[in-house]
């Protein structure tokens, strides 16, 4: 069995990228839907059976509809931060491991795109390479909207970032790896890390709706003050790629939770990457029924919530894992 | 405000629990909600039973307008041309409802009960010129645009006041 020539994880990227895409669209379906049954709605019903052509219809829309940009912007940051972070959201999938692998043809064909050795440490970079986008984009569109839009997503994801990073790291010592691949692989050996590390994933998790801007950590597109944050002058289908960015990273915190401390696509039965869509499904709907549930922070309560309840949390959590890792 | 971890778990809990529950949207189109006997949709003007029309063409519709979208024009009746029952006829009578505010003081206003607003409220067109209704559109009885095939099967259910009497 001979190793992964490039080629192979050509058409693994090609392909894992169209089914992103796929999964981003009915997402969004989903989500309206979901939403729509919590708040006593249908949701889309019209666009086909169950309204399941609502996202190309929303899609032809986007296509469709002018691209007005403000005369003050600044032309090719505006135009181009859309383009930044559609890229970062698909490129952080990259990683995400989500089969064990099988023999194909001779072949070993991994279930991931490429297995890097520093696989968290780059996904942690691409999701901040991909926070200038939202920044930048709002600073560049030259309006008080966007630009306090941009404000808040800065001093939002500064602050979470911090914490989303040290709640991982008490699962990087139990699985003495950075590489995605090596912590599931760890994690059939010794059992699934939700157990020895459920603090470790509720800070993570409730950091990662911050970063991904989800409510009730919305404030950087608060509709209901800030227009619609820092796209606020973005339209047509440069806004519909900041919303693509937005799910995608979405649907990547999912999967990086459930590789982390759900095993990935470890399972009771073989099913291959079944059981990672299944957990990832799981984590989508929390996400949905968060939505629907809670109401949007306070600018202050955010702050606070994030460095004087989340960080420590996480750092105490850190600490106690590294003494236990190193005298068990 | 303290954290309230267990109301907190009680709200994910109704939302949780409504996913099953039936949604109380009405499908617009489809069902039409009943409108109740003084909802004030669409003008109409009206004929005697003689096949006149009941509007003296006096202006008072067009004075009480707040939004000013009535003109009338009024010229004399003849006897070869005679239209209305009294003295005079509106030559022309329009009214813009793309300004019409549907406050129904016209209908107040007129003493002939010419003019009334009826039940009439599906108006959107394609272009504002279209939303100019002359006296013929307003004489005739109104075209039912509705947007569904089989209009006997979707049409308003009969409203509870009418059902009991």
């Amino acid at each position: 069995m001979s190793p992964e020539p490039w080629w192979i994880s050509l058409i693994k990227a090609i392909l894992i990228i169209n089914l992103v895409m796929v999964a981003f669209a009915y997402m969004t379906w989903l989500e309206r839907k979901v939403l729509g049954r919590m708040q006593e709605r249908y949701g889309p019903n019209r666009a086909g059976p169950f309204g399941l052509l609502q996202p190309i219809a929303d899609l032809v829309k986007l296509l469709r509809k002018e691209h007005f940009y403000p005369a003050a912007a600044i032309d090719i940051l505006y135009i181009g931060m859309p383009a930044l972070a559609g890229f970062t959201a698909l490129a952080s999938f990259a990683v995400i491991p989500w089969g064990p692998g099988w023999d194909i043809g001779g072949y070993f064909v991994g279930g991931w795109i490429i297995d890097v050795p520093i696989a968290l440490i780059l996904l942690f970079a691409l999701g901040s390479l991909g926070i200038y986008a939202f920044m930048v984009g709002g600073w560049a569109s030259e309006s008080k909207y966007s630009l306090l839009g941009s404000m808040r997503t800065c001093a939002q994801m500064v602050s979470y970032e911090v914490a989303l990073a040290l709640s991982v790291l008490g699962v990087v010592m139990m699985g003495q790896s950075l590489s995605l691949v090596d912590i599931v692989h760890k994690q059939q050996e010794t059992g699934w890390f939700i157990g020895p590390q459920f603090i470790g994933l509720l800070v993570f998790f409730i950091a990662g709706i911050a970063e991904t801007n989800r409510p009730p950590f919305d404030l950087p597109e608060a509709e209901t003050e800030l227009v619609a944050g820092y796209h606020t002058e973005y339209s047509g289908m440069r806004f519909g790629l900041f919303s693509t960015a937005e799910y995608i990273n979405m649907i990547t915190l999912s999967g990086l939770a459930v590789t982390l401390f759900l095993g990935g696509w470890d399972g009771p039965w073989d099913l291959g990457p079944l059981w990672f869509i299944l957990k990832l499904g799981a984590f989508l709907f929390v996400f949905i029924w968060l939505r629907a549930t809670l109401p949007r922070l306070r600018y202050d309560q955010l702050m606070r919530f994030g460095w004087k309840v989340l960080l420590p949390v996480a750092t105490i959590n850190a600490v106690i894992t590294a003494v236990l890792v190193v005298a068990v | 405000m303290s954290p309230q971890p267990v109301e907190t778990l009680k709200g994910f809990a109704v939302t949780f629990r409504k996913i099953f529950g039936k949604p109380i949207t009405q499908q617009y189109p489809e069902y039409k909600r009943p409108l109740y006997p003084r909802f004030r949709g669409r003008h109409r003007l009206w004929r005697h039973e003689n096949g006149l029309e009941k509007c003296v063409g006096c202006s008072l519709c067009a004075a009480a307008c707040p939004a000013d979208c009535i003109r009338v024009v009024a010229a004399e009746n003849t006897p070869v041309n005679r239209v209305s029952a009294g003295e005079r006829y509106a030559r022309i009578y329009e009214i813009n409802l793309s300004r019409c505010i549907f406050c129904g003081y016209c209908e107040l206003a007129c003493p002939f009960d010419a003019i009334t607003l009826e039940h009439e409220f599906e108006l959107s067109e394609y272009s504002r010129d279209d939303l100019i209704y002359t006296k013929d559109m307003l004489l005739a009885e109104p075209i039912k645009r509705v947007p569904v095939a089989d209009r006997d099967l979707y049409d308003t259910p009969t409203p509870y006041y009418k059902e009991a009497s």
